[in-house]
């Protein structure tokens, strides 16, 4: 019996294994809506923004390991996805956009709610498809899931018009590919790991520098194996917390821009810095120049075109880092690194980046750090963008595999909430919290909507300083305090969550943080509390733009007191 | 390392849109194409593209590797290096005058170019070669004045038995 392009799609969906796919509707895509009822194994979540479809389908695939599905109607439908590709884009995160496109008659034409949205997203999703037949669709999809989620994840974007949607044709989902120009790097080259492993045993100070890549390869087991074996100290990029647990005695935190002194120290003053499935985005580097000047490198990365992009490298491996680190695990010695190791101690000692002062007023890092210790490290933490995230990195211990999950290369503010409502859909019995910031949380506020038609427990935590926060302390600091714009007039948040019937709570004295965050833990649903942290509080360690990782601006604040 | 121009070799689908995903690709990563020339290959269903870019050494290699990622690149090398033969095709139409038209038909000769059109007051030269010969040729024609030029841009293929 033959099927509609819009039974295809979903048939399609049910074998690629989709459960649930974040979308609006419009009138391009009609069809395919029309076919969702026939389908009850596809849970359609409506949300308010199609930017909150595309945060929703990455948060979502972020902690699934497969790719999230979102699907907007065409012209502004489309164009309102194209930050939430981006951003998976950058993250290397696996997923599917569904566009409907006007009919191929009018293709072309300017027809009412048409844009170019597979010339839009050429820069920016690993593959994209416009469907002009019928016969192909389910190719497509089968093509688009694979590309998606193997190798290097990205998203792949499908434009279907919607005549294609109504067309006819048998259902038959392929077996196999023909994909002649898509190679996927599996194990490193054998020479390459040898010579690896014997820099690595010679290695007198050494650094690993730990990316999103091991999280992606879920590669924690043999990734603790090799940094124990060899006793390698482990620095993380931001996407690259949550590979290793963050209260181990070979944990560092994170290097870079916001990155502990420790961290910092310790790749510019390695002999070897060992990059694991990372790519060394300026935000981590500093300045390149003087990026670890002693150091031979040692980059392990699925994709050869990262390696030597930003950084010249010595050891290139190219693979799949778990196979790539089991190899590398047969053959390192076991190593020991002790002075170095106490020279790394004695920075994180001289510079206590992480110890919160004594203070009345409502401080950020306390607030993170309590909601550590209210869950155990066990939750999924959701930032927004900007100094929210940063203490979120800073201040919670990633010791729960991958639970950080935060826009790392765009830096969309608005990721936090749609992304948390991903999360939590993914993983449902998993506790997640939001971290947002006042600014970021007001661009995608509207899907608290969509949290509470669906009843998505996520537990939100504004960060509120009343400013565009990472960027009032640049003015601070880098353009002699003059706040240009940044002092934002809020609305009262409790009450918004109240409208959107979410029991919310205002806290602005520190003994009110523990009790308000047990509250919202022991709500059933979900809970949104608005801490009126300290305005100007700034996040420090900070490595001025442009500068070298070893030049960073300690915390200025004399009253340091052990917690 | 030396601005060297390279030329890539690539075999892509044949399909709507591959062009603009390649050229894409260098106005992304800021490569400048020096020119660009693709038609059929020896592959039902795929083309082959030469394509010629500035740069150093490490550069091209990185949009080798970036062009490599795209799905519809089935291949591309970086033939510079290699034993290979490149040939460009050029018209020229140049102006003429009584005087001057035996002098300009010498110098075609010379290179073995072809006039395919004749004017009332210009010539249409063809030539092909690789690109210092069409140079040459085309800075004798300079003096007598070029009306019309067009190149076609670099092909290539590596020699014998290099793959």
């Amino acid at each position: 019996m033959k099927k509609t392009g819009a039974q295809i799609l979903c048939e399609s969906l049910i074998k690629e294994g989709v459960e649930v796919i974040f979308g609006i509707l419009g009138g391009a895509v009609l069809p395919i809506y029309d076919a969702f009822p026939q389908y009850p194994k596809l849970r359609h979540i409506l949300v308010r923004h199609e930017q909150g479809a595309a945060h929703a389908a990455d948060g979502y695939a972020r902690v699934t390991h497969k790719a999230g599905v979102c699907i907007a109607t065409s012209g502004p439908g489309a164009t309102n996805l194209v930050t939430g590709i981006a951003n998976a884009y950058m993250d290397s995160v696996p997923m599917i956009a569904i566009t409907g496109q006007v009919t191929r008659p009018v293709i072309g034409k300017d027809a009412f709610q048409e844009t170019d949205i597979t010339g839009i997203t050429l820069p920016i999703t690993k593959h994209n498809y416009l469907v002009t037949d019928v016969a192909e669709l389910a190719e497509t999809i089968k093509e688009a899931f694979h590309i998606a989620q193997t190798g290097r994840p990205g998203p792949v974007l499908i434009d279907i018009p919607r005549d294609v949607q109504q067309e006819q044709e048998n259902f038959v989902y392929p077996d196999k590919l023909d994909l002649p120009g898509y190679r996927i790097p599996s194990r490193g080259h054998p020479a390459q790991i040898k010579k690896a492993a014997k820099l690595i045993s010679e290695a007198e100070q050494p650094v690993v520098i730990a990316g999103r890549g091991i999280i992606i390869s879920q590669a924690y087991d043999e990734f603790k194996e090799f940094a124990e074996k060899a006793q390698l100290p482990v620095a993380h990029t931001l996407l690259g917390l949550g590979s290793f647990p963050g209260n181990h005695i070979l944990d560092l935190g994170m290097l870079g821009m916001h990155g502990a002194p420790c961290a910092n120290m310790a790749v510019q003053n390695a002999d070897l810095i060992i990059a694991i499935g990372m790519r060394f985005d300026d935000r981590a580097t500093g300045n390149t120049r003087e990026f670890a000047p002693n150091a031979r490198i040692i980059h392990i990365d699925i994709d050869p075109a990262e390696i030597g992009k930003n950084i010249p490298t010595d050891i290139p491996v190219v693979g799949d880092v778990k196979s790539v680190l089991t190899a590398l695990n047969e053959q390192i010695e076991r190593g020991e690194h002790v002075d170095w190791l106490s020279k790394i101690e004695q920075w994180r000692h001289e510079h206590p980046s992480l110890e919160i002062r004594q203070s009345d007023e409502l401080l950020p890092q306390y607030i993170i750090h309590q909601i550590f210790e209210a869950t155990h490290g066990d939750a999924f933490v959701v930032t927004g963008v900007g100094q929210n995230q940063m203490w979120a990195a800073r201040y919670f211990v990633y010791t729960k595999p991958n639970s950080i999950i935060s826009a790392g290369g765009l830096g969309p503010m608005g990721f936090e909430l749609p992304a948390a409502m991903g999360v939590k859909v993914g993983r449902p019995d998993e506790v997640v919290w939001c971290v947002a910031g006042d600014g970021g949380f007001q661009m995608t506020i509207q899907e608290l909507a969509t949290i509470t038609q669906e009843n998505i427990a996520v537990k939100i935590a504004i960060l509120d300083n009343g400013y565009l926060g990472m960027v009032r302390q640049w003015q601070e600091l880098f353009y002699e305090r003059r706040y240009v714009d940044t002092k934002l007039w809020n609305p009262d948040f409790v009450k918004i969550a109240e409208a959107y019937d979410i029991p919310g709570l205002r806290v602005t004295r520190r003994e009110e943080v523990i009790p308000s965050i047990q509250k919202a833990m022991e709500y059933p649903g979900p809970f949104l509390i608005d801490f009126l942290i300290e305005p100007e509080e700034n996040i420090y360690p900070i490595v001025p733009p442009g500068e070298s990782l070893a030049r960073f601006l300690d915390t200025p604040k004399p009253e340091i007191v052990r917690k | 390392m030396a601005n060297t121009k390279h030329t890539l070799v690539a075999l892509v689908d044949d399909k709507p849109g591959v062009l603009n995903r390649i050229a894409s690709l260098f106005r992304r990563r800021t490569f400048n194409i020096q020119s660009l020339a693709v038609g059929s290959s020896e592959h039902p269903g795929l083309s082959r593209m030469t394509i010629v870019v500035g740069g150093d050494a490490a550069q091209v290699e990185q949009v080798r590797k970036q062009l490599e990622k795209l799905i519809n690149v089935v291949k591309v090398s970086d033939i510079t290096e290699e034993d290979m033969v490149s040939r460009e095709l050029a018209l020229i139409k140049v102006k003429t005058t009584t005087t001057t038209r035996s002098e300009i038909m010498q110098i075609v000769g010379i290179f073995r170019a072809n006039i395919v059109d004749v004017g009332p007051n210009s010539l249409t030269v063809e030539v092909t070669g690789d690109e210092n010969k069409v140079n040459s040729l085309l800075g004798l024609l300079h003096d007598f004045g070029v009306k019309e030029l067009s190149r076609t841009g670099r092909i290539a293929l590596t020699r014998g038995s290099s793959p």
